[in-house]
């Protein structure tokens, strides 16, 4: 009988660690300590003190904002999350997925001339996978959406 | 004739899917509209996630019998899923970085989809290591049942990650946001891969139980003078 408990407790008390860790991470609230990347909003909200720190800033590319310069290495973008938008100068050359519309994720620095500048040039593309065809036209609300750039409640 | 084991025609059958899966997903479907030919990964990569967390969620739920029974049936069973599970997720990293590179534009970043599932692999491969240092095989299976399902802990997290914290890594795709013309191999492709899961656990549980036979054997004591032996009577195997 006691060899019956030990092992009943043993499984208990492995279980409650394994739930008890679950829940403090998926409920406890971590995710506003461990910030993936700032949305333009809050880095345009953070003013100053975002400059000079190593960070990543994620959202859609501005339709209409892609500009190439002469020099055939700096891309200049905005980054967009349909409130607030940023300028992004990248010296990097682009996935073949990046285009108007397509979500990215850019790490980098803020300068204070409110460029920010980025070698680092992610594409952070939803969850559709379709044939060819159609293409319809880009709603930055949808996109942000099916790009899951909004935030969850949790 | 050898009668094969229900677990073998299993497993061919996994192998025999896979070729038609990818047969269809890299020559019938269509590419993506944006992606282009390179999305033709996710009929490995898809399965291989689903599967591999799958298969964990096996070695948890072996691994709560173990401790609870003692039947060292359990423990094999574990040690076969836990395995498994590693080199499906190390495979599944290895897909999702091919992946990556001409996607994202980068092999590798540390989203949480990414860490957590880096995580995964390396916590259950530590496991596996933990296990091969205990001597005592009742010790073995409860100090590894112990670690496993406290390890499991990281498996939802690679699943709902992607939902509940900001990430690189899209959100899970559905029937509605995948062409119907793609599900298919997809869906083929799982079944396939959660077939071969099966064959390789069930054969590596039989090598464990095997094994743990093995043990439980005395070894031979030292050879005694020729004189001294009675014909007849086998050495030190007393207790199979």
């Amino acid at each position: 009988m006691s060899e019956r408990r030990r092992r009943v407790f043993i499984t208990l008390a492995a279980l409650l660690v394994s739930v008890g860790v679950l829940a403090y991470l998926g409920f406890g609230g971590i995710g506003e300590n461990l910030v993936y990347y700032w949305s333009p909003t809050e880095l345009k909200a953070s003013g100053d003190q975002a400059v000079g720190a190593n960070i990543r800033l994620g959202g859609l590319v501005e339709p209409g904002s892609i500009e190439r310069e002469q020099d055939g290495l700096t891309l200049r973008f905005a980054v967009t999350d349909g409130e607030a938008s940023v300028p992004v100068s990248a010296e990097t050359v682009p996935p073949a997925m990046f285009r108007e519309g397509i979500g990215v994720v850019v790490e980098g620095t803020m300068r204070s001339d409110g460029w920010f500048e980025t070698r680092r040039l992610m594409v952070k593309h939803d969850n559709e996978y379709q044939p060819p065809g159609e293409m319809q036209d880009l709603d930055i609300k949808e996109l942000m959406k099916s790009m899951q750039f909004e935030e969850s409640d949790t | 004739m050898k009668r094969l084991r229900w677990d073998a025609i299993l497993g061919l059958l996994g192998v025999l899917l896979l070729l038609v899966g990818s047969y269809i997903g890299l020559f019938l479907a269509p590419p993506d509209r944006h992606m282009g030919e390179v999305q033709r990964l996710m009929y490995v990569h898809v399965p291989t996630a689903w599967i591999s967390m799958l298969v964990l969620t096996a070695a948890f739920v072996f691994a709560i019998a173990s401790i609870w029974t003692g039947k060292p049936k359990w423990d094999a069973a574990m040690t076969g899923a836990t395995e498994v599970g590693v080199v499906f997720g190390a495979l599944l990293t290895a897909q999702g970085m091919i992946w990556a590179k001409p996607t994202w534009g980068v092999w590798w970043d540390w989203d949480v989809r990414l860490t957590t599932t880096l995580i995964m692999v390396v916590l259950y491969a530590g496991i596996l290591v933990l296990r091969s240092f205990v001597d005592d095989p009742e010790r073995r299976a409860t100090w590894s049942a112990v670690a496993v399902i406290v390890g499991y802990v990281d498996v939802p997290l690679v699943y709902f990650c992607v939902r509940w914290w900001r990430s690189l890594h899209q959100i899970q795709s559905s029937p509605e946001t995948v062409a119907s013309s793609m599900v298919v191999p997809l869906r083929i492709n799982s079944f396939a891969i959660l077939f071969i899961a099966i064959w390789c656990i069930a054969q590596r549980a039989r090598l464990e139980m095997a094994r743990r036979r093995g043990e439980s054997v005395a070894l031979p004591p030292k050879r005694a003078p020729r004189t001294a032996e009675i014909p007849g009577t086998p050495q030190g195997v007393d207790n199979v």
